[in-house]
């Protein structure tokens, strides 16, 4: 009787770890089977003109993407040049000297930036920029992807700085170096690795944002004009691509999805391989 | 000289504090100008824009209610999906996998999060609409494919929370029970997984402020149809697909006011989810 009750519980043990197992190998598994798929897919219609063509007129066959990996540069660029700046400051800021109530708002505005959703943040680049100038524009995806990067980097600036030994600061202080010599030429430095990481990090995932994408930057099948016109990014020309009715679009939405993932991707090991000690 | 370095400080102080105060402000502008482009529908439909489901731009006639429907429905049934394989991917991962092993798993659980969305909506359309198909799913786009695919992007972080949180639990617990001759899969039934239910839960509300303002991987499967069906299988709208869709070419002043207020309705409410979930965090690192 005891050992049959004992037999049971030992079976329910094993029966319930070999499902966490399978658990884990569905969750794993799944960045496995998208990877996989996507190079099936995708890799078939990587060419270098295809890296390095226009776009062909609708309805014609081939052409390339150069438009939109030249356009999601530029806009994620700009959106770098705004957002790391502002976020990498902000939350120097906040470690340094984040204790007040002004530094109390600052980070719950940055919290609540943080949940905000990205389509949302969209929308407010376009009540922004677009709405007023009664034009789509390069600008106004440039800023939504800052908007979106603030939160990111500024999180990962203060946790990083924060992580900085408070003896180095001493030393430095007893060495007679004003405070804000000591936190721009020693603090930050220190940190430096971390804080460029996250940046890189924020670069890609603000790479890959689309929602934001469609209604400020809008997308172009020509080469970009300026700042101040519509322009072509890889992720919105995955989307247009994916739910056109044309099978050669299908084809390059998965050869634009290969070259994506591939950024992202790269990036993200790349920083982890980085920050491994 | 003393002097000089003092008005350093106090100016760098200064520079850095009004460099953070962009994020205030923009913060508080998004809200400001959400709520101003949408005071139209508000005027014009007060509250009820929020429970009326006639969705007519042609005659400028607005009401959300189908797409408040279509966003929780997909947010919740990814949830009901995700957080058992979640919590048990954790558990493994915590308690049985060789470091090692454990180690390479999770580098593929946190990528996941990386992937973007729209190339996981592109997997959407051509992998899973048909495969939806092929287990007779009328359309093979609706409510259960985008729930599907919502799961598949808020795994990672029910995992990756939920595997932070049990490797917090004492260890002297567990032996104890272990000492008193219970099975492994006991000590985390009855130790781990309760020691660790707050975080869970914060992990779900995370997921969850992702899951809900979600837009592309849902707007690529959900079916892009403004009706409230009883079937899983049918094609539903979510409110962040019908702004992706519909804002870009807003026929009217009314229908793009209308769309604003779905997308200062959807921050309201990731807002809420997400305070939510930062009260659980932090009710749990209190406790530590």
């Amino acid at each position: 009787m005891n050992d049959a009750h004992y037999a049971r519980r030992q079976k329910v043990n094993t029966l319930m770890f070999a499902l966490t197992a399978v658990c884990a190998a569905i969750s794993a598994g799944a960045l496995l089977a998208v990877l996989g798929y996507i190079v099936w897919q995708g890799a078939s219609s990587l060419s270098w003109s295809f890296l390095t063509n226009l776009p062909k007129p609708v309805g014609e066959i081939g052409g390339g993407i150069a438009n939109s990996i030249v356009g999601s540069a530029k806009v994620v660029g700009l959106a770098g040049v705004m957002g790391i700046p502002i976020g990498v400051l902000s939350g120097l800021y906040l470690a340094e000297y984040g204790r007040g109530r002004y530094a109390f708002c600052v980070r719950y505005a940055a919290d609540v930036m943080n949940g905000v959703p990205s389509i949302v943040v969209g929308l407010f680049a376009y009540a922004l920029i677009v709405h007023p100038m009664k034009k789509f524009s390069a600008l106004s995806g440039s800023v939504a992807l800052a908007v979106i990067m603030i939160p990111i980097v500024l999180r990962n600036t203060e946790e990083f700085l924060r992580l900085v030994p408070g003896t180095l600061r001493e030393a430095a202080l007893a060495l007679g170096v004003p405070r804000w010599r000591v936190t721009l030429f020693v603090i930050l430095p220190t940190a430096g690795r971390g804080i460029m990481t996250g940046a890189l990090l924020a670069l890609a995932r603000v790479a890959g944002e689309t929602a934001p994408l469609i209604f400020t930057a809008f997308g172009n099948r020509f080469p970009d004009n300026g700042w101040l016109n519509p322009i072509a990014t890889l992720p919105h020309t995955i989307f247009t691509y994916a739910i056109a009715p044309y099978e050669d679009w299908h084809r390059q939405a998965w050869a634009a999805a290969l070259i994506l993932m591939s950024f992202v991707l790269a990036v993200n090991v790349m920083a982890r391989l980085w920050l491994k000690p | 000289m003393k002097q000089a370095e003092r008005a350093g400080d106090r100016l760098f102080r200064a520079a850095v504090a009004g460099v953070s105060g962009i994020v205030l402000i923009a913060a508080l502008a998004l809200a400001a100008q959400l709520a101003r482009e949408s005071a139209g529908t508000w005027k014009t439909f007060g509250l009820s824009f929020l429970w009326t489901s006639t969705w007519d731009p042609v005659n400028d006639v607005f009401g959300a209610l189908p797409f408040l429907y279509g966003t929780a429905a997909s947010s919740l049934l990814a949830l009901i999906i995700a957080v058992p394989l979640g919590v048990g991917a954790a558990v493994f991962l915590t308690e049985l996998a060789p470091p090692r092993l454990a180690g390479i798993l999770m580098f593929a659980i946190e990528l996941l999060a990386a992937v973007p969305s729209v190339i996981l909506g592109l997997i959407g359309i051509f992998v899973m609409v048909p495969a939806m198909r092929a287990i007779g799913s009328p359309y093979g786009v609706g409510l259960l494919t985008a729930g599907l695919i919502l799961a598949f992007m808020i795994l990672p972080y029910i995992t990756t929370i939920t595997r932070e949180v049990l490797l917090t639990v004492p260890r002297p617990l567990q032996e104890a029970m272990l000492a008193l001759g219970a099975t492994r899969w006991e000590v985390v039934r009855g130790v781990s997984l309760p020691y660790a239910r707050s975080g869970v839960i914060g992990a779900v509300f995370l997921s969850l402020g992702r899951a809900l303002g979600e837009t592309m991987a849902v707007t690529m499967v959900i079916g892009n149809t403004p009706r409230i069906s009883a079937s899983l299988f049918d094609p539903a709208y979510s409110m962040a697909a019908v702004i992706a869709n519909e804002l870009a070419e807003a026929a009217s002043d009314a229908h793009l006011s209308a769309l604003v207020a779905i997308g200062l309705t959807l921050m309201a409410v990731t807002v809420v989810v997400n305070g939510a979930a930062r009260l659980m965090i932090y009710r749990l690192e209190r406790r530590l």
